[in-house]
């Protein structure tokens, strides 16, 4: 037999002005199984909570009922009362009879019978409510970080630093990512492989940071603080103990001629290469697709000439298998988007470029050693036109967002030009300058003011070729519209920051969301912007939007801070309002008649197909069941379950219709 | 005779509307007190056979209001919720249930004052409908409140 209290705050003023509170009391302690009701000034009070302690202690409550504020206010201090005095915390409601009643009503006898309405409701439901305890979950102290840019970089060493392990998948043979490529970085100007390198060198030789290169995720199961991964070791064809990175092979490779990625395709490479010289780890791959041994059978130089013999060219991929407790997506971002300009040549008229390719250009370690050199002919560039929002800001080519990092990358741009080619002219066409960030503005006021770089207000509508320069057709819109035609040596298009290949296909292996764009989404846009909606699944830099260094770097500063929160417990602890499949003995074993129509509807891939054998092994029948680890409570599974097998603890079925008849 | 006071059942969901009537009550916007929630933690949650059921007890009329599109807490409770009631209320149409009378709204955490105007059109509509007793001749004895239809 249930013996409930109920306990009816004052809140001062702010219930009793409207709401008989002595009458809401007197009401409630008539109905069958209510043994106390009393009324007080404020519930929330240290003489408040000791009533309820008392109450629970000298009349053996079996549920507590407290008509106050809100649950969202005040539910934990009241269930943690509930706890100090030995009853499950769980077996506590609220009644919402402030927010939702009196401070929302006149004073009336309506007003009253409302909150009493509400008091009575959750009398019903605590009399259903079962004892519930927090959920434990074990945590593997060991993170995954994807992707080996400076998002990754720094998220691991934060991890690391902090004392535990962290495994580090890249894609490329190396790490460093697009930040490896730039020439100098904004606004600043200070040399970005000088700053990067010596992190990247961090990671290699950190004692908890396992680095596995030239690498893919392959497949994630489990859930928070247990997942289990498998990583594609991709095979590079040279047994990495071995060799010792001498470059003998890539020197002696017949092969020349093939674009580098590492140089946006402005620079060549062999095909057994190192991407470039600083490369971590400086082991390099044959790139089987171009390998005249992989294509035609013959050639054996790289082997041939190796000192340590560290050639295989019959290696093949590994897979291997890690449990991890929380991942960080730090996969990046891609320049791409020229295609949507067949009106800019991009791909016919080798002379107009990427912004990336020109950052390869502009690099003292680059293709050119840092001259502005025609890819063309190979002659310094006297007049280079830079187009900003070249795809960005533009739905009618389909990418409505604003790339962010073009503004400040094409005014370096065309500083760093005026810096190299003294009597060169620089152009910049631009829609805004969006330079909003410490020492932007003023970067960008430095480039036009100082270095005299020509900023023209306007779209450009055409570029073509003509006696070997490309004119530019424009116009000023700040002019009237006025019609500009520069005759160019070397046009530098700004293109949209894309997500990067394989995006949407790593979000759905991480079970994570993504925008139309396969940007990685956050959990909330403003209070949690390094989490996922999947518990223990954080982001990094710009997979989840387009952002430059400094902003890449807080992030995964932040999204390590978050794993290192919860690494900082070797168990979790979570709310126990989660789905249950109901069970029974044989032979019905649970109302569930397997049809998975939970497993579809689930947003946390929380449903489980569970086999039930008899002694010999033999399956009887496959029913659901909830992994606590992975389900939030949301219920949508129980709403849809056609024979009510499945029930959500804290708001069951039994406990909501209790809730409607006892209006 | 005096006016006729409707009762006013509402489902919501615990990240947004409730959130959002606590709003309201924080910046003292008064309504109808003719409503009474029940919290559930996501629309998503609500098994129609609810609404049935506030019938049966005597509301005159329902509201379901839960995250706008897009926000849901549970990434996609709300949508499932409003394809449950696009598929209900083409049933409740068919079999003659007063669709009338159910109001399937979004209200966010920040919206206040949308509660408030929300409760208050409901009731309003709900009055000039009248009680719906219609709806409850028409269950079997043996069911009537006090019963669960389940």
């Amino acid at each position: 037999m249930a013996r409930i209290g109920v306990f009816v705050c004052h809140c001062g003023e702010n219930i009793s002005a409207t709401v008989d509170c002595a009458k809401v009391a007197e009401t409630m302690s008539g109905v069958p199984g209510v043994v106390h009701s009393v009324d007080y000034k404020y519930m929330c009070s240290d003489p408040g909570q000791t009533m309820i302690r008392d109450a629970i202690k000298e009349k053996n409550l079996t549920g507590v009922v407290v008509a106050a504020c809100s649950p969202r206010m005040h539910e934990p201090t009241f269930r943690r009362a509930c706890a100090d005095a030995g009853l499950n915390p769980y077996l506590c409601e609220m009644a919402n009879v402030r927010e939702h009643c009196s401070w929302v009503h006149e004073k009336s006898e309506a007003t009253t019978e409302k909150a009493t309405d509400l008091v009575r409701v959750m009398v019903e439901k605590v009399r259903r409510n079962e004892p519930l305890f927090p959920i434990k979950v074990p945590v593997t102290k060991t993170a995954l970080v994807l992707g080996g840019g400076v998002a990754g970089i720094q998220a691991a060493l934060d991890i690391a630093n902090a004392g535990h392990t962290v495994i580090m998948v890249e894609r490329e043979p190396s790490i460093g990512g697009h930040m490896a490529q730039l020439s100098e970085t904004f606004p600043t100007l200070d040399c970005s492989q000088c700053i990067l390198t010596p992190r990247m060198v961090e990671v290699a030789q950190h004692p908890n940071i396992t680095l596995h290169t030239y690498s893919e995720l392959e497949s994630v199961e489990g859930f928070i603080g247990n997942f289990n991964v498998k990583i594609r070791k991709k095979a590079r064809h040279i047994d990495e103990t071995l060799c010792t990175g001498c470059g003998l092979c890539a020197l002696k490779c017949p092969q020349k001629k093939i674009p580098s990625e590492f140089d946006a395709g402005v620079g060549t490479r062999t095909a057994i290469y190192v991407p470039f010289p600083q490369a971590v780890p400086n082991k390099p791959v044959i790139d089987t697709d171009n390998c005249l041994y992989f294509q035609k059978g013959k050639c054996r130089v790289c082997e041939k000439v190796c000192p340590t013999k560290a050639i295989r060219y019959d290696q093949e991929d590994t897979i291997i298998e890690a449990d991890v407790g929380a991942i960080v997506a730090a996969t990046g971002f891609e320049v791409k988007g020229c295609d949507f300009f067949p009106e800019y040549g991009f791909g016919k008229y080798p002379d107009v470029i990427t912004g990336l390719q020109f950052e390869r250009l502009a690099s003292a370690s680059g293709p050119t050693l840092g001259e502005i050199r025609r890819p063309s002919d190979g002659t310094i560039a006297e007049t280079v036109v830079f187009i900003s929002c070249a795809g960005s800001r533009d739905p009618a080519k389909g990418i409505e967002y604003c790339s962010k990092i073009c503004c400040m990358y094409l005014a370096k741009h065309a500083m760093l030009y005026k810096h190299k080619v003294h009597h060169g002219k620089a152009y910049v066409f631009y829609m805004d300058i969006r330079a909003g960030g410490k020492m932007y503005e003023e970067f960008v006021r430095r480039a036009i003011e100082e270095d005299h770089v020509s900023y023209i207000r306007g779209r450009v509508s055409r570029i073509y070729e003509e006696d070997g320069k490309l004119v530019v057709k424009g116009a000023d819109t700040l002019l009237g519209g006025r019609p500009i035609d520069v005759r160019a040596d070397l046009v530098v298009l700004g293109t949209a920051v894309v997500a990067g290949e394989g995006a949407e296909e790593l979000a759905q292996k991480l079970h994570i969301s993504y925008d139309p764009y396969f940007f990685f989404a956050e959990a909330h846009p403003k209070l949690r912007p390094v989490e996922t909606n999947t518990a223990g699944i954080f982001l990094a830099g710009a997979c989840q939007a387009p952002r430059d260094i400094p902003e890449t770097v807080s992030q995964a500063s932040g999204a390590a801070a978050k794993v290192v929160g919860l690494f900082s417990q070797s168990e979790l602890s979570r709310e126990p309002v989660i789905a249950v499949v109901h069970r029974t003995a044989p032979p019905l074993f649970s109302k569930c008649v397997g049809c998975f129509l939970c497993e579809s509807a689930c947003p946390y891939r929380a449903i489980e197909r569970e086999e039930i054998k008899d002694r010999q092994g033999r399956v009887l029948k496959v029913v659901a069941k909830v992994n606590p680890g992975l389900c939030q409570g949301c219920g949508t599974c129980v709403a849809l379950c056609r024979v009510k097998a499945i029930d959500l603890q804290g708001f069951t079925n039994e406990q909501v219709f209790a809730e409607l008849v006892a209006l | 005779m005096a006016e006729f006071e409707p009762k006013v059942t509402a489902f919501v969901c615990t990240w947004c509307t409730y959130a959002g009537a606590d709003l309201t009550g924080t910046s003292r916007i008064k309504y109808a007190s003719n409503v009474r929630v029940l919290r559930v933690p996501c629309t998503g949650r609500i098994d129609f056979m609810y609404v049935l059921q506030a019938f049966t007890q005597g509301a005159d009329g329902i509201i379901i209001s839960g995250c706008h599109p897009a926000d849901c807490h549970y990434t996609s409770g709300n949508y499932h919720a409003r394809r449950r009631w696009i598929v209900l209320r083409a049933l409740l149409d068919f079999v003659g249930v007063d669709t009338r009378r159910i109001h399937f709204a979004w209200v966010s955490a920040a919206e206040g004052a949308k509660w408030a105007d929300l409760v208050n059109s409901v009731v309003s509509n709900v009055r000039e409908l009248g009680p719906y007793d219609e709806y409850r001749q028409t269950i079997p004895a043996h069911i009537r409140p006090g019963g669960i239809a389940v």
